[in-house]
């Protein structure tokens, strides 16, 4: 089981990755963080012992291409300004720790479903047009 | 509704472009008031907003708890954006630990059954990201319902919420295990990701259901075989690879299921050859799906071929590229090098590469598994290669690596010679590294290997004249100096087995080396004659040399003391030094020259017997050579009481009171060695203190005709180096056994005592059996070696055995 843990800026990682390292409970086996830096981002992934690495890698590398796909590129403002978008995107890849779905047209498919639900006055406030 | 209340986006740049964290703490506690009142009001259109811009605070790790109550009023909100955004809240703020989090169960429920695909996926989200125990229960049916909707969508989200349901609460398995098979056949990927991943989570959490899913082990098989065979949708591909995620985790499945299981591994072992064969390694995905691969085949029963193969493939991971994959490689191959030792040793010399990896994790893992693979065959070349890495290693990998060659080569050398070069060139190369015990262990060494006295010497005090900086070396220069004085004067130096630096090069068996290269600060002995002068200028050197420890003047002093023995010609320069010291601010050095210093004027008819050569220290170590062997021979066979002998050594040893008194002494003519003076004692690493008193077994050492000897062992607490054997006859045979004598013999070094038997007949029948105690003294506490000769009568023969006994318990002489 993993934990994926967006962040931007590095000393922040250490601060929240520091958090979700003290909440864990005493009895909960030892963690390996696998990370990767794309320009100024980082993704780190938190996974057991006895997890596969290296499929981790493929799981970042993922949610990095499901970002750059909605997104246009995956940079700093992008991630940040939309920071709930990345987490919806993220609700539809991974699930609890454990990969759901890797099809991009599926994951893709139900966040514009959601996206239609919505009444056009919410969309452009949701965008903070008015 | 407060007007200077920002939007998303402008909070955002505005945190950003704080140039201090004071600032930005300012803007953050602004908004944050702003956000508070906007709560405290009401204010149903833009409240998302304002709890998007809290959430975003709280991701830079501000508090943020005040919008825990908000959350549930907008996830129990009608519109599909408030929702959202308060169930993403409820996920970020909102824990088990918060009392608010149990208030949100009932939005779920009736979210979980509208009928709207977006909103159910929702709250199954949260359900799995944030649901405690008491939640997963009260909604584990609501979930189960969903497993069999006929939407994909909410399918497999319901699956892996149901993962961790179970995670939460264990008897939950009950509801989620019967739909398993059926979901297992489906084939949507993210169903199927879904039902492998739960499966996996039933089975380690019970035998029961681990035992109930081995029957789906061919369905596994199957699918996996399908996947990597026949492919699959391009959107299910990532680098070429079907699926990898998917068939990863059935792999994950495979280990679980047919660890332990014969059956299920047979069942494998085809498939799992397939996939290792079959899978594309040009990128990490497939090289994600070998390695998971291999752990599965070396974790189940797999055949003896596909382990090779697994470790092969291992093997080809440490020459690629990618830095990540040498690493998994590595890491691997350190667990599997116990068991399948002769698979790993193929590649042996790929992992020796790795030693000079500029990553840290890398060559240190790399240094462990290379120390792993050392052998008899192949000790030579690797401790080249080894001495070559520790000579340019980070400082933190030096004491392990030195440490582990010198086990190594405790362990494995070839000749007490290479032995000795070995120690000597780790001392010189990384001599401030090594361990304390790594000084007494080369003097042990070299102390045993009489024949190698002058080499040893030689060698040692060329090191020493270049460099006498780095302590351990000049300790042991020292000592050697100090007792081989009069071997390192004797002529000039014969051919020494040229020294092997550089890379591995051809070794024959003899240990002859093709192609010399001189190494770095290693000289050959020297060449010339060495003069008595230099020697003690030397020593002179190292006593007065900052750089020198307080032990190690120590030794320095204590040698030149001894040279005065070892040394023609006059001694006044040692006496000189001697004087000198006797005021020298160190008590230590100071005692011992005014020791030295009553030698000479007071003592000087005893000098010569102090100072003699010193005897073998035997240790418990691992390793007995073998010459230690044989110079421990039994020396004799004795009876009866001990006869005292008075010989000049045994004055000595009354006048410096080492020993309990001259009844004590052996039958056996000395060497009792005199131990020259307490002084000396502590220069030689005498084995650990006694061990508090432990009953010892008993030993059944002889058995004939119904005959029976039995030893038992005391170790008597006030005395540690005393050792009580009864040995006890007893005979269950129909003869008496008459005129029974037994003998016993010890190495030179013990001192043994046999009291009066209890009589000389062994009746039959299981009668009164006869007793002999034994007294052995083992004041050097050497390993016991004990031969018992025994004569006697026995069904009208005269009857005769001699016999070592075997397996003698440790704890009789440690």
């Amino acid at each position: 089981m993993g934990c994926p843990i967006i962040r931007q800026i590095e000393e922040k990682i250490t601060r929240e990755l520091l958090q979700t390292i003290l909440a864990r409970k005493p009895k909960m086996c030892n963690l390996k963080i696998v990370y990767k830096r794309y320009a100024s981002l980082y993704f780190s992934y938190a996974i057991e012992d006895q997890d596969n690495e290296l499929i981790t890698l493929e799981i970042v590398h993922l949610y990095v291409e499901l970002l750059g796909k909605y997104f246009g590129s995956v940079c700093d403002p992008d991630t940040i300004f939309n920071f709930e978008k990345a987490y919806f995107i993220l609700d539809e890849f991974l699930w609890g720790g454990e990969v759901q779905e890797i099809s991009k047209k599926n994951v893709f498919k139900a966040d514009l479903l959601q996206e239609e639900a919505e009444t056009p006055r919410t969309v452009l406030e949701e965008i903070g047009l008015t | 509704m407060v007007a200077s209340s920002l939007k998303l986006q402008d909070l955002i740049q505005e945190i950003r472009e704080a140039k201090t964290q004071a600032q930005e703490r300012e803007v953050i506690q602004k908004e944050c008031a702003h956000i508070r009142a906007s709560f405290r009001d009401g204010d149903p259109l833009h409240s998302h907003r304002q709890l998007a811009k809290l959430l975003y605070v709280h991701m830079l790790g501000y508090p943020a708890h005040f919008g825990q109550m908000e959350c549930l009023k907008l996830i129990a909100s009608p519109r599909f954006t408030d929702k959202r955004v308060g169930y993403l809240g409820a996920m970020l703020l909102l824990d088990e630990r918060q009392d608010a989090h149990l208030l949100i169960t009932n939005s779920i429920k009736n979210d979980l059954s509208q009928g709207i695909e977006a909103v159910q996926g929702l709250a199954l989200c949260t359900l799995s990201a944030m649901g405690s125990a008491e939640m997963c229960r009260d909604l584990a049916l609501e979930v189960e319902k969903l497993l069999l909707q006929p939407s994909p969508y909410v399918r497999k989200k319901a699956v892996l919420t149901a993962v961790h349901m179970i995670r939460k609460v264990p008897e939950l398995s009950d509801i989620f295990l019967p739909p398993c098979a059926q979901l297992l056949h489906e084939r949507h990927h993210g169903i199927l990701l879904g039902t492998v991943t739960l499966i996996t989570e039933l089975c380690e959490r019970s035998p029961a259901a681990l035992q109930h899913f081995r029957k789906v082990v061919p369905q596994l098989v199957h699918t996996l075989r399908t996947l990597v065979m026949t492919g699959c949708s391009i959107e299910h591909s990532v680098s070429g690879v079907s699926d990898p995620f998917l068939q990863v985790q059935i792999l994950r499945l495979l280990r679980i299921l047919g660890r332990n299981h014969e059956e299920s591994s047979e069942t494998m072992n085809d498939l799992l050859a397939q996939v290792a064969t079959n899978t594309d390694t040009s990128r990490n995905a497939g090289n994600a799906v070998l390695f998971e691969t291999v752990l599965t085949i070396m974790d189940i029963r797999s055949a003896a071929g596909l382990r090779v193969l697994a470790v092969n493939i291992l093997g080809r991971f440490l020459l690629n590229s990618d830095r990540n994959i040498r690493y998994v490689a590595l890491t691997s191959l350190l667990k599997l090098v116990q068991s399948d030792h002769s698979a790993v040793q193929r590649h042996r010399p790929t992992v020796v590469e790795c030693l000079w990896e500029p990553d840290a994790s890398l060559s240190r893992r790399a240094l462990e598994l290379s120390l792993a693979l050392v052998n008899s065959s192949n000790v030579r070349a690797m401790t080249q290669e080894l001495q070559g890495f520790l000579e340019s290693c980070p400082p933190d990998l030096r004491p392990d690596c030195a440490s582990g060659i010198l086990l190594a080569a405790e362990r494995f050398a070839p000749t007490k010679r290479w032995h000795i070069d070995t120690i000597l060139r780790v001392l010189t190369t990384a001599g401030t590294y090594v361990r304390d015990d790594a000084v007494a262990n080369l003097i042990q060494l070299i102390g045993g290997a009489q024949e190698l006295h002058a080499y040893s010497v030689r060698r040692l005090y060329s090191a020493l004249a270049e460099d006498i900086s780095q302590q351990p070396l000049v300790q042991v220069a020292a000592w050697c100096i100090g007792e081989y004085g009069d071997l390192l004067l004797e002529g000039t130096c014969e051919e020494t087995e040229p020294l092997q630096v550089g890379p591995a090069l051809g070794y024959t068996e003899e240990g002859h080396v093709r192609g010399v290269r001189a190494g770095p600060r290693i000289t050959l002995c020297a060449p010339r004659k060495v003069e008595k002068e230099e020697v003690l200028a030397l020593l002179e050197r190292v006593l007065q040399s900052q750089m020198s420890l307080p032990a190690t003047r120590g030794y320095a002093l204590t040698a030149l003391m001894k040279l005065s023995t070892r040394l023609h010609g006059d001694n006044n320069r040692i006496c000189q030094v001697m004087s000198i010291y006797g005021s020298c601010q160190d008590v230590e050095l100071q005692q011992r020259a005014v020791e030295y210093n009553a030698l000479f004027r007071k003592y000087d008819h005893l000098r010569a017997a102090v100072l003699e050569k010193m005897p073998l220290v035997e240790r418990g170590g691992p390793q007995v050579d073998e010459e230690a062997k044989e110079s421990k021979e039994v020396a004799q066979l004795s009876e009866a009481a001990p006869v005292p002998t008075e010989t000049q050594a045994s004055k000595l040893l009354d006048l410096l009171d080492l020993l309990d008194g001259p009844s004590e002494n052996a039958q056996h003519p000395p060497p009792l060695d005199p131990t020259p003076g307490d002084t000396l004692i502590h220069l030689l690493d005498l084995p650990c203190a006694p061990l508090p008193p432990a009953p010892i077994p008993n030993l059944k050492v002889f058995e004939r005709e119904g005959l029976q000897l039995n030893l038992s062992f005391v170790r008597p607490p006030g005395t540690p180096t005393l050792l009580l054997i009864t040995v006890t006859a007893t005979n269950t045979s129909g003869g008496d056994v008459t005129h029974f004598i037994c003998q016993a013999a010890v190495p030179k070094s013990f001192q043994l005592q046999l009291q009066a038997p209890s009589g000389d007949t062994v009746p039959a029948q299981g009668g009164l059996p006869m007793t002999q105690l034994l007294r052995i003294l083992n004041p050097n506490k050497a390993p016991l070696r004990l031969k018992l000769r025994l004569t006697y009568d026995h069904f009208g023969q005269s009857v005769q055995e001699i016999f070592e006994v075997n397996n003698l318990p440790v704890e009789t002489w440690q």
